[in-house]
C-alpha cells in the first residue's frame, strides 16, 4: 500500500467555469472513469471560478478569494481537493502555497473572508492524474482496462500550468515529466515523447495576438507530429482550443479523461453528469 | 524624498517581489521566451531595465501584453529572478491607472468563436485589464 493513500478514495471536487460550458467531455469522462475506479468526486457545494491565471503580484487579494473560498471548504469537509483542468489546478495550488508561506497573504486574504477558523493552507491539492497515479495506482489502472489503447501513437501535451513553477506546482519533472506517458502505457497505448510537450500552446494571447498562438500551437504540433505522434492529449482545455483551432497542420486532440473513459469501457455509458 | 519614477520602480519591485539585482545577465530567460520574437523588450530587459530605473519604456512597451505567462523564464533562470513576476507587475503598473483597461468588455463579441473556452475569456479580463 502506498505511504498516505486515501483509502475511501473520497474527494471534493472543483470542475471550475470552463468544464461547465465548453469542456463538458472533460468533467463527464473524468465522473464516469472515476465512478469505474471507485473514487468518489463530491462536487463542492460553492465555488466560484478560480480566475484562469494565477495573479502574481504581491498585492493581488480579492483575486485569490476564490481560491481560498474552496480551499477551506475541502478542509472543512476533511478531504483533499482535486481539479482535473490545469489552470484550476495551476491557480488554486499556488494561492494554496501563498496562504500557507505568505504571512501577508494569508492575513489579509483572512481579515477579508472571516471564515469561522482562519485558512492556512491546511488543504492538499491534487490534479486528477495525481489521483491516478498515487492513489489508484497505474499498476492497478492497467487491470481495469476492457479496451486497451494498442498500437496507439499518442503525444501528451503537459503544456505550462501543471509544471512550472515546479518549486511551487511540485507535479513532475519540470523538464523532463513522465505522467502523462506513465498514464498512456497503463491505457496500452504507446507513448510518444517530443521536444514541445512541455512549451507554451500561446494561451490566453490567442484573445490579444492570434498569429502568435497559431506560431506556438503549430510548433507543438510539428514538434509531436515529427516524433511520430497520430494524437495529442491535453488536460487544458485552452491548450485543447489553441491546439485545435490555431495549430496549423495540427494533430487530433483529446482529453486525457476520454481516452481513459475509452479504455475503462465507460466512455459510451448514459451521462448523468 | 524619491521623485515619481523611482516610487514606480520601488513600487514594481516590492508587487512583483523581485529583486534585479541578482540577475547574472546570462540571458536564458529571453533565450526561453516563447514570444521572444513578438516582443519589443524582452524578459531580461525587463529585468536590467527595472534595475536601472528606466521604467517609461517598459510602461509603454507591447510585451507586457505579449507575455504568455508560461512560467519557462521562471522556471529556467539559474538565479531565480522570476521574470515574469516583473513584467506583471509593469503591467499592472499600467492597467491600474483609470481608464487604461487594456481589454474592454466590448471588444469581446468580435472575438468570440464557438469554441472559446471561457477560461481564455476569464484570463483577458484578469491579465488585460481590472
Amino acid at each position: 500500500m502506498i505511504a498516505g493513500r486515501n483509502d475511501k478514495m473520497v474527494f471534493s471536487y472543483f470542475p471550475g467555469c470552463t468544464l461547465k460550458t465548453k469542456a463538458v467531455e472533460l468533467d463527464r469522462y473524468t465522473r464516469r472513469s472515476a465512478e469505474a475506479l471507485g473514487i468518489t468526486l463530491q462536487e463542492l457545494p460553492e465555488w466560484q471560478c478560480c480566475g484562469a491565471v494565477y495573479p502574481q503580484a504581491k498585492d493581488e487579494i480579492a483575486t485569490k478569494l476564490s481560491s481560498v473560498r474552496a480551499l477551506a471548504q475541502a478542509r472543512d469537509a476533511g478531504q483533499d481537493l482535486v481539479t482535473v483542468c490545469s489552470a484550476c489546478y495551476h491557480v488554486i495550488k499556488r494561492v494554496n502555497h501563498d496562504m500557507r508561506t505568505d504571512e501577508d497573504i494569508a492575513l489579509r486574504a483572512n481579515n477579508y473572508l472571516q471564515l469561522d477558523k482562519p485558512y492556512r493552507g491546511e488543504t492538499k491539492v491534487l490534479h486528477f492524474l495525481e489521483v491516478l497515479r498515487d492513489q489508484v495506482g497505474f499498476d492497478e489502472l492497467k487491470k481495469k482496462v476492457v479496451h486497451p489503447l494498442t498500437g496507439r501513437k499518442i503525444g501528451a501535451y503537459y503544456g505550462c500550468l501543471l509544471l512550472r513553477p515546479a518549486a511551487e506546482l511540485d507535479f513532475d519533472d519540470p523538464e523532463n515529466p513522465k505522467i502523462l506517458e506513465e498514464f498512456l502505457r497503463a491505457l496500452g497505448a504507446e507513448p510518444v515523447v517530443y521536444a514541445a510537450r512541455n512549451e507554451c500552446c500561446g494561451g490566453y494571447v490567442t484573445l490579444e495576438d492570434k498569429p502568435l498562438a497559431v506560431k506556438r500551437s503549430s510548433a507543438v504540433a510539428a514538434s509531436a507530429r515529427a516524433q511520430g505522434a497520430e494524437s495529442l492529449i491535453t488536460a487544458c482545455p485552452l491548450c485543447m482550443y489553441n491546439l485545435t483551432k490555431n495549430a496549423e497542420n495540427g494533430l487530433p486532440v483529446q482529453y486525457f479523461t476520454e481516452l481513459l473513459a475509452e479504455a475503462l469501457g465507460v466512455k459510451e455509458a448514459e451521462s448523468r453528469a | 524624498m524619491l521623485d515619481k519614477n523611482q516610487e514606480l520602480v520601488e513600487t514594481i519591485k516590492r508587487i512583483s517581489g523581485v529583486n534585479p539585482r541578482l540577475c547574472m545577465k546570462c540571458g536564458k530567460c529571453s533565450a526561453t521566451c516563447p514570444a521572444y520574437d513578438e516582443m519589443d523588450y524582452h524578459p531580461h530587459q525587463f529585468v536590467d531595465m527595472v534595475d536601472r530605473g528606466q521604467i517609461g519604456k517598459l510602461l509603454e512597451s507591447k510585451s507586457i501584453y505579449t507575455c504568455l505567462s508560461c512560467f519557462a523564464c521562471v522556471e529556467r533562470c539559474p538565479r531565480t529572478v522570476e521574470p515574469a513576476k516583473l513584467i506583471e507587475a509593469v503591467r499592472l503598473a499600467v492597467i491600474r491607472q483609470q481608464g487604461m483597461n487594456h481589454f474592454k468588455a466590448d471588444q469581446l463579441p468580435d472575438l468570440l468563436d464557438d469554441d472559446l473556452p471561457q477560461q481564455a475569456i476569464a484570463s483577458a479580463f484578469r491579465k488585460y485589464g481590472k
